[in-house]
C-alpha cells in the first residue's frame, strides 16, 4: 500500500496510523468531535459492541486489540448475569435532532467583543450538546432518549494561553458563566449547567490548546497546554523517547488540565505517581488574574501550596492553561502477569503485604470473582484446538488440582515496567509473595486481558444500553484494615437496595482492588442491572448508587479517590471535611471568583 | 375508628402519630399457627431422633470454625492484643503473663460444642419432655423466618428468660428443626454443678461472671470471643435480656452488655447487618414456681448443684402442661439504626481499641432493647389461667364456677381487643382445664373457686404467713403475665383516678408521674411517655371506655366496669410501694404526687412482701431522688 503507517501506543496497545496524519493530533480532531466521536455514547464512533446476527457479540473498527473480534462467551455471560434477553431491545435516538435543543441565549455584548478578538465560537446546536454533559449514567441516558436539559449557548476555542486571558477578560466584563470543557470524560455531573443559570453559558473548550510547548531534558520536565489529551500527550513524548507515565482509564480522550482540575490518578501511580505527584508548575487563568509560582524548585515551603487550591477545584476558579509536568525516559521492557488466588480475603491480603514492602509494580489490581467472571467473558475466539485444549489444562489445574473453587477464586493483575533485569527480579519478589497468600502465577495472557476490560467497560455499557442493562462505575479510598468490609458491605448494600427498589433481576455488584497506597488503597466498582418493568430506571439507579455512597462513607471510605465531587457528590461535602474546610474553600473561590463567573457549582 | 376518634386519641393530635397507632394496634397483629413438636416424638424412637442425621444450614454456607480455632482467633485478635500491651505498661508486669492470664480465662468461659452430647442431650430431654409437657408448641413459619436469616445474616437469638428450662427447650427445638445450635451466654453458677456444667458446655453454653465490673482484660476477653463468633457467623448466638430468671414472671429491665457487644460489629463494619430474633418461651406452669415464691419472700435460692438437680426428679411426677414457644420476625439491626447511628464516627480510630458508646448510641441500644423485650411481651402466649388468677386475686374470699366463667369470658374479650395472645379452649373449658392443671394453688369447692390460702397443717402464725404470701405471689405469678397487656390502659384509669379532675393535662402529668414511678416495675422505655399515652388513650377509646376530647378525658358510663378492673389489677404494685420499702425510708422530700400513694404502713397486701416490689420501689424512690442512700 501507498500509505505509509505509523506506530503508535496507546495504553500499551499499538496502534496504526497513516502517516499522513500524525500531525493530526486528537485534540486538533475534537474541533469538531462528532465527526470521529459518538455524540450520545462513548468513544470513536466506530467502535462499538454489537451483537451480529448469529448472536455472538463483536467489536467493531480497527483501533483496538479487541476490535474485529467475535466473543463467543459474552452473550452467555450478559444474560445469565442480567437476566437480559437479545429480544427485547432499548435502542437509542439515532441522530442527534437540533430543533429539540433548547434555543440559545446569547450575551450579545460578550458576542461582540469576542468576535473582535478573534478567538473562534459556536452556536451550534450539536456543539452545544456535546459540551454539555459528562459521562455520568443520567447523561448519557438522557441523550440516548434524545432529551436535552439546559446546555451551553455559546462554545469557544482559545488557541493559547493569552486567549484564556482575553476569554475571561470579557466573561468578567459582561457577567457570563463560563464552564471550561476539557475531554469530556467527567462521571461526576461537573460539565452539566446549572438549570437555574440565567447568564449565558458559554463553554470554554481548551482542545485547540494542545502542543507541547518545550521539552526540558536536563530536568526532565515538558511544558504542555493544558487542552492536550492524554494519549496525544504520551504519543508526541514518546517520539523523543519519553513519556508522563501518566495513565488514567480515560486517557484516550481526558485531557492534562481536567486532570488537574479533578485531581486525577493513574493506573501506573506507583511508579509516576498521581498528578499531584507529577506537576511541577501550573498556570491558571481566574477572575482576579493569572495564579502561578515564580520558580519550578522540586519542593519549596512557602506555606500552603497552592497548587492544592487548584487541584480538584473542578472548574470552580479558573482555568488551567499550561503545566509543566515530570517526564520520564521510556521504559526499555514492560511484562504483564497474573496471580490466581483461591478467594478475595487472600488477594487482599496478599496486596497489602506488597504494599508494606513497597514492592508494588508499575500496576496491580485485584478483581473480585464476578469481576474475574466477567473479564473471562471478554475473551475472544481462541485460534486453535491446542489453544482451546491448554486452557481446559489450566482451568483443570487450577480447579481441581489446587483445588480453588470457581466461584471464589479471584484474579490479580500485573503491570511491570523498567529495564529488563530488574523487572525480571521485581517479578519475582511479587510472585513469591503471592505465593504465601495462596497465589497461583496465572500468565501475561490473563493480566493483559484484565487491563483491557477497563478500557473497553464504557463500550460495553452501550451495549448494555441497547438491552435495557444500565450501570456505572464508581470508586472510593479506604484504609486497609476496612478493605474487605467495605467491598462486602457495598455490594450487599446495593444487592440489596436494588431488591427494595423493585428491580426484577438481581444486579451486577463488583469490585476491584485498583491502587495500593502505604495506608490504604482504592476501590472501584462497577454496578449495572437489568431495568426492564421499572417506570423510572435513571431515578432507581441515582438512589442505589447514593445508597451506596452513603455505605462507603459509613465504612470508613472517602467521598472520591479520582473522580472528583462534581455536582453529584458534593451533598456529602460538608461531612467529609467539615464546616470548617468548607468555609476555607469558599472564601478562596471568594477571593478568586466573586462574581461567580466559574459558575459550574461544582464541589460546593 | 371514626374520624373525631382521630383527632383526639393523640396526646399531641398530629395525623402522622395517628398512622403510626393504627399500623400498631395490637389487635389487628397477625400471629403464626403452632406445631407441637412432641407429638412425633410419642409416636417414633427417640433414640433414632438422637442419632439422625444433623445437618443444619450455615451463615452464607460457611463451614464453622472448631472451638480451637476460635479461642486461638480471639487470643490472636488485635483487640485482646492491644488490651494486653496496655495493661502490661499500666501494671508492669510482663505481656507473657497477662496474655497466659487471658488464656486462662478464656479457656473457663468458652463453649466446646460437640455433636456427641447435643444428642445426649437430644434423647434424654425428649424422655424429660415427654414426663413434664403435654405439648411443646412452635411456631413453625417463625422457624422457617429463622432458617433464611441463619443464611444470611449473624443471627442473635432473645428468648424471654423464665426458667432454666429456657436454653434447653431453644436448643432442643432448633435441633429438632435441623438449625444451627446456637452458643448460649450463662451465668457462672451452672459452672458449680459438676459434671453437668460441663456438659452445658459440650452443648454450647459459654461461661460469664455475674460481675466483672472493673475487670478490663475480662471484658476484652468476653467481647473479643462474643464477636469473633459473631463476624465469622459462628453460631447463632443466644443470650437473655433479662438477664436473669424473672422471678415474677413479669420481663426485667432489659440488661445492655450484651446487646452492646452483639451490635458493635455491625456499627463497625464489620457484618453487613444483625438480625435479633425476639423469643417468647411460654409456660403454662413454671418448673420452678414455688422455688420462686420462696425467694421473693427471702428464702436464699439454692445453690445449682448436680445433687440439686438430682432431688429435683421428683418434678419430673408432676403435669407442667404446655410450653409455647413463638420465634418472632427477625429484626434488621440495621433498619433499627438507619438514620439513627452515624458509623462514620467509627472511622477516626482503629476498630480494635476500645471506647465507650456515644450518647446517642447508647440511647440507641437501650431504646432498642425495650422495643425487643416489648416484642417478646407481644407474643407470649397466655393461657387461661393466667387470667383465671388475676380475677381470683381480686377476689381473695372466692367467687361461684359460674360467675367466673362469665368474668372470666368477659375479660377475655377485653384482653383480645388490647392484643393479648390468648390460646383458648373455649369459655368453660378454659376455666376448667386451668383450675385442674394448678390444685396446688387453688380450691374448688361447693361450685365456688377460691385461692389456696389455708395451710395445709397449721404452724405457728409466721410460718402460716409465709405459706399464705407464697401461695399469694405464685398465684401472682401468673397474673403478672398478663399485665403488659393491660399496662397503659392501666395507668391511664389510675392517672384518671388520681387526676381527680378531667384536665387532659392534668391526667397526663399524673400518667406521666405513675410511668415514672413504675419504670423499675415493668416494661417503660424512656422517653416513651407521649407514645404510651396516646396508646394508652387509643385502646381505652376503642372499648369505649373513655371518651378522648381535645382538652379532656372521660371515663364513659360502660367503662367503669373496665377502669376498676384495670386500678384493681395494679393495686397490690401501688399498695406494694406504699409500705415495701417503708422500713428503709427517710424522706428527704415528699413531692404532692406521692400524696396519693400516702405511706400508710398495712399489711393487708401479700404482694407487699415481695422483695422484687420492695427493690423496684426502693430503687424508683432513690431515682425519683425522694429518698437517698445513708449507709451503702
Amino acid at each position: 500500500k501507498k500509505m505509509a503507517m505509523v506506530l503508535t501506543a496507546i495504553r500499551g496497545e499499538l496502534v496504526v496510523i497513516p502517516v499522513e496524519w500524525s500531525w493530526l493530533t486528537l485534540s486538533r480532531v475534537l474541533f469538531s468531535r462528532q465527526e470521529v466521536m459518538k455524540w450520545n455514547g462513548w468513544g470513536y464512533s466506530d467502535s462499538r459492541f454489537l451483537f451480529n446476527k448469529k448472536g455472538q457479540a463483536e467489536f467493531t473498527g480497527r483501533r483496538y486489540r479487541l476490535s474485529g473480534m467475535v466473543l463467543p462467551s459474552l452473550k452467555d455471560w450478559f444474560e445469565s448475569t442480567f437476566g437480559a434477553s437479545l429480544q427485547h431491545k432499548s435502542p437509542a435516538t439515532a441522530t442527534l435532532n437540533a430543533s429539540a435543543v433548547p434555543f440559545p441565549s446569547l450575551n450579545e455584548a460578550f458576542l461582540q467583543d469576542l468576535k473582535s478578538t478573534g478567538i473562534p465560537f459556536s452556536h451550534e446546536a450539536e456543539d452545544r450538546v456535546f459540551r454539555a454533559h459528562g459521562h455520568c449514567l443520567h447523561e448519557i441516558f438522557a441523550l440516548r432518549e434524545g432529551k436535552f436539559g439546559r446546555v451551553p449557548d455559546l462554545v469557544v476555542w482559545p488557541n493559547c494561553h493569552e486567549d484564556v486571558v482575553k476569554t475571561v477578560d470579557l466573561a468578567c466584563r459582561h457577567n457570563v458563566c463560563l464552564i471550561p470543557y476539557g475531554g469530556g470524560t467527567s462521571v461526576s455531573s461537573a460539565l452539566e449547567c446549572p438549570p437555574d443559570e440565567t447568564r449565558c453559558i458559554v463553554s470554554l473548550d481548551t482542545s485547540q490548546m494542545s502542543r507541547i510547548l518545550w521539552i526540558d531534558e536536563k530536568n526532565l520536565t515538558a511544558h504542555v497546554e493544558a487542552g492536550i489529551v492524554g494519549q496525544d500527550l504520551e504519543r508526541l513524548l514518546n517520539e523523543s523517547g519519553y513519556c508522563t507515565g501518566h495513565e488514567p482509564d480515560s486517557m484516550e480522550f481526558s485531557s492534562l488540565g481536567g486532570w488537574v482540575a479533578t485531581r486525577a490518578s493513574g493506573m501506573k501511580k506507583n511508579v509516576y505517581g498521581n498528578i499531584e505527584d507529577l506537576v511541577v508548575h501550573i498556570k491558571m487563568v481566574c477572575p482576579r488574574g493569572v495564579v502561578e509560582k515564580s520558580c519550578q524548585g522540586p519542593r519549596v515551603s512557602i506555606g500552603p501550596d497552592i497548587h492544592h487550591f487548584i487541584m480538584g477545584s473542578e472548574g470552580t476558579l479558573g482555568v488551567v492553561t499550561e503545566v509543566t509536568i515530570k517526564i520520564r525516559p521510556m521504559p526499555e521492557y514492560q511484562k504483564y502477569g497474573s496471580v490466581v488466588f483461591p478467594n478475595f480475603e487472600q488477594g487482599v491480603a496478599c496486596l497489602r503485604e506488597v504494599a508494606k514492602q513497597r514492592c508494588a509494580p508499575a500496576s496491580i489490581r485485584l478483581m473480585d470473582n464476578a469481576q474475574f467472571q466477567f473479564g473471562h467473558a471478554l475473551k475472544p475466539q481462541v485460534s486453535s484446538i491446542f489453544t482451546s485444549f491448554l486452557d481446559g489444562l489450566k482451568k483443570f489445574y487450577i480447579t481441581k488440582f489446587k483445588g480453588f473453587d470457581p466461584h471464589h477464586l479471584c484474579v490479580a493483575t500485573l503491570l511491570f515496567e523498567g529495564d529488563r533485569e530488574r523487572v525480571l527480579q521485581h517479578e519475582k519478589q511479587v510472585y513469591d509473595i503471592a505465593a504465601k497468600f495462596g497465589g497461583l502465577a496465572a500468565g501475561e495472557d490473563n493480566g493483559q486481558r484484565g487491563y483491557m476490560l477497563t478500557f473497553v467497560i464504557a463500550y460495553l455499557r452501550d451495549l448494555g444500553m441497547d438491552y435495557y442493562v444500565i450501570g456505572e462505575s464508581f470508586e472510593t479510598s479506604v484504609p486497609w484494615d476496612r478493605v474487605l468490609d467495605l467491598c462486602r458491605n457495598v455490594k450487599e448494600r446495593i444487592v440489596r437496595e436494588c431488591r427494595e427498589r423493585g428491580v426484577q433481576f438481581p444486579p451486577l455488584a463488583t469490585c476491584r482492588v485498583t491502587q495500593t497506597y502505604d495506608a490504604g488503597a482504592c476501590v472501584y466498582f462497577y454496578f449495572a442491572f437489568n431495568y426492564r418493568g421499572l417506570a423510572d430506571p435513571v431515578n432507581i439507579y441515582g438512589r442505589v448508587e447514593h445508597a451506596a455512597r452513603e455505605e462507603i462513607l459509613a465504612n470508613g471510605g472517602s467521598l472520591s479517590h479520582h473522580h472528583g465531587v462534581g455536582k453529584l457528590r458534593k451533598h456529602w461535602m460538608p461531612e467529609s471535611i467539615s464546616d470548617v474546610g468548607i468555609g476555607m474553600l469558599k472564601s478562596v473561590k471568594e477571593y478568586v471568583d466573586p462574581d461567580n463567573i466559574f459558575g459550574s457549582r461544582n464541589l460546593l | 375508628l371514626s374520624h373525631t376518634h382521630s383527632d383526639c386519641c393523640c396526646y399531641h393530635n398530629s395525623p402522622k402519630s395517628y398512622i403510626l397507632l393504627k399500623t400498631w394496634d395490637p389487635a389487628l397483629k397477625k400471629r403464626d399457627d403452632f406445631e407441637d413438636i412432641l407429638e412425633e416424638r410419642r409416636s417414633s424412637s427417640d433414640l433414632r431422633y438422637a442419632l439422625r442425621c444433623y445437618v443444619p444450614v450455615v451463615y452464607k454456607g460457611i463451614a464453622p470454625c472448631k472451638p480451637g480455632v476460635l479461642k486461638t482467633a480471639v487470643l490472636q485478635s488485635d483487640r485482646l492484643r492491644h488490651v494486653v500491651a496496655e495493661m502490661s505498661k499500666e501494671t508492669g508486669e510482663s505481656a507473657d503473663v497477662i496474655r497466659e492470664e487471658a488464656s486462662g480465662i478464656l479457656e473457663e468461659m468458652a463453649h466446646r460444642l460437640r455433636l456427641g452430647t447435643v444428642r445426649f442431650f437430644a434423647y434424654s430431654l425428649s424422655k424429660a419432655f415427654k414426663a413434664l409437657f403435654q405439648r411443646v408448641r412452635v411456631n413453625e413459619d417463625g422457624i422457617q423466618r429463622l432458617q433464611q436469616s441463619i443464611q444470611e445474616h449473624p443471627v442473635v437469638l432473645l428468648p424471654s428468660h423464665r426458667s432454666y428450662m429456657d436454653f434447653l427447650i431453644m436448643s432442643y427445638i432448633l435441633y429438632t428443626y435441623d438449625l444451627s445450635l446456637p452458643v448460649i451466654a450463662a451465668g457462672m453458677d451452672f459452672l458449680g454443678m459438676k459434671i453437668v456444667g460441663e456438659m452445658l458446655r459440650m452443648s454450647g453454653a459459654f461461661f460469664i461472671r455475674r460481675s466483672f465490673g472493673g475487670d478490663k482484660l475480662y471484658w476484652a476477653v468476653f467481647s473479643e470471643y462474643v464477636k469473633t463468633m459473631l463476624r465469622n457467623g459462628y453460631a447463632p448466638i443466644e443470650f437473655f435480656l433479662e438477664g436473669t430468671r424473672s422471678r415474677t414472671c413479669k420481663s426485667l429491665t432489659p440488661k445492655l452488655g450484651l446487646l452492646n457487644i452483639v451490635m458493635e460489629p455491625f456499627f463497625k463494619g464489620e457484618v453487613f447487618d444483625v438480625s435479633l430474633v425476639p423469643i417468647s418461651i411460654s409456660y403454662e406452669r413454671v418448673l420452678e414456681e414455688a422455688l420462686y415464691a420462696r425467694e421473693l419472700l427471702g428464702v436464699p435460692k439454692p445453690k445449682e448443684s448436680t445433687s440439686g438437680l438430682l432431688k429435683a426428679r421428683k418434678i419430673l411426677s408432676e403435669d407442667y402442661g404446655s410450653i409455647h414457644v413463638y420465634f418472632g420476625h427477625p429484626v434488621s439491626l440495621r433498619s433499627l439504626a438507619q438514620g439513627r447511628i452515624n458509623r462514620s464516627q467509627y472511622n477516626l480510630l482503629p476498630r480494635h481499641i476500645p471506647r465507650r458508646p456515644s450518647q446517642e448510641t447508647q440511647a440507641f441500644v437501650n431504646e432498642t432493647a425495650y422495643r425487643l423485650v416489648r416484642l417478646q411481651e407481644e407474643n407470649m402466649v397466655l393461657r387461661p389461667w393466667v387470667l383465671v388468677a388475676a380475677l381470683l386475686l381480686q377476689n381473695p374470699d372466692g367467687v361461684d364456677m359460674e360467675r367466673l366463667v362469665e368474668q372470666t369470658s368477659w375479660l377475655r374479650g377485653l384482653a383480645v381487643s388490647f392484643g393479648a395472645f390468648l390460646d383458648w379452649p373455649g369459655n368453660t373449658k378454659a376455666v376448667a382445664s386451668s383450675l385442674a392443671l394448678h390444685t396446688g394453688l387453688v380450691r374448688t369447692e361447693g361450685g365456688r373457686a377460691q385461692l389456696a390460702m389455708e395451710p395445709k397443717e397449721p404452724g405457728s402464725p409466721e410460718e402460716d404467713l409465709f405459706d399464705r404470701a407464697a401461695s399469694v405471689l405464685s398465684c401472682a405469678s401468673y397474673r403478672n403475665q398478663i399485665l403488659h397487656v393491660f399496662l397503659r390502659p392501666a395507668l391511664l384509669g389510675m392517672a384518671m383516678q388520681m387526676a381527680e379532675a378531667s384536665r387532659k393535662d392534668d391526667i397526663y402529668s399524673c400518667f406521666s408521674f405513675l410511668r415514672d414511678v413504675f419504670s423499675n416495675e415493668f416494661i417503660l422505655c424512656p422517653g416513651g411517655t407521649v407514645q404510651d399515652f396516646d396508646e394508652a388513650c387509643y385502646m381505652l377509646t376503642k372499648c369505649a371506655a373513655v371518651h378522648v376530647q381535645k382538652q379532656e378525658v372521660v371515663a364513659t358510663e360502660k367503662g367503669q366496669r373496665i377502669l376498676s378492673f384495670l386500678t384493681s389489677l395494679f393495686q397490690p404494685f401501688l399498695k406494694g410501694y406504699q409500705v415495701g420499702p417503708a422500713p428503709f425510708l427517710e424522706l428527704v422530700d415528699y413531692p404532692r404526687h406521692f400524696c396519693f400513694l400516702g405511706f400508710l404502713p398495712s399489711l393487708t397486701c401479700y404482694e407487699a412482701l415481695s422483695s422484687d416490689v420492695q427493690k423496684n420501689a426502693l430503687a424508683a424512690l432513690l431515682r425519683m431522688k425522694v429518698v437517698r442512700k445513708l449507709k451503702v
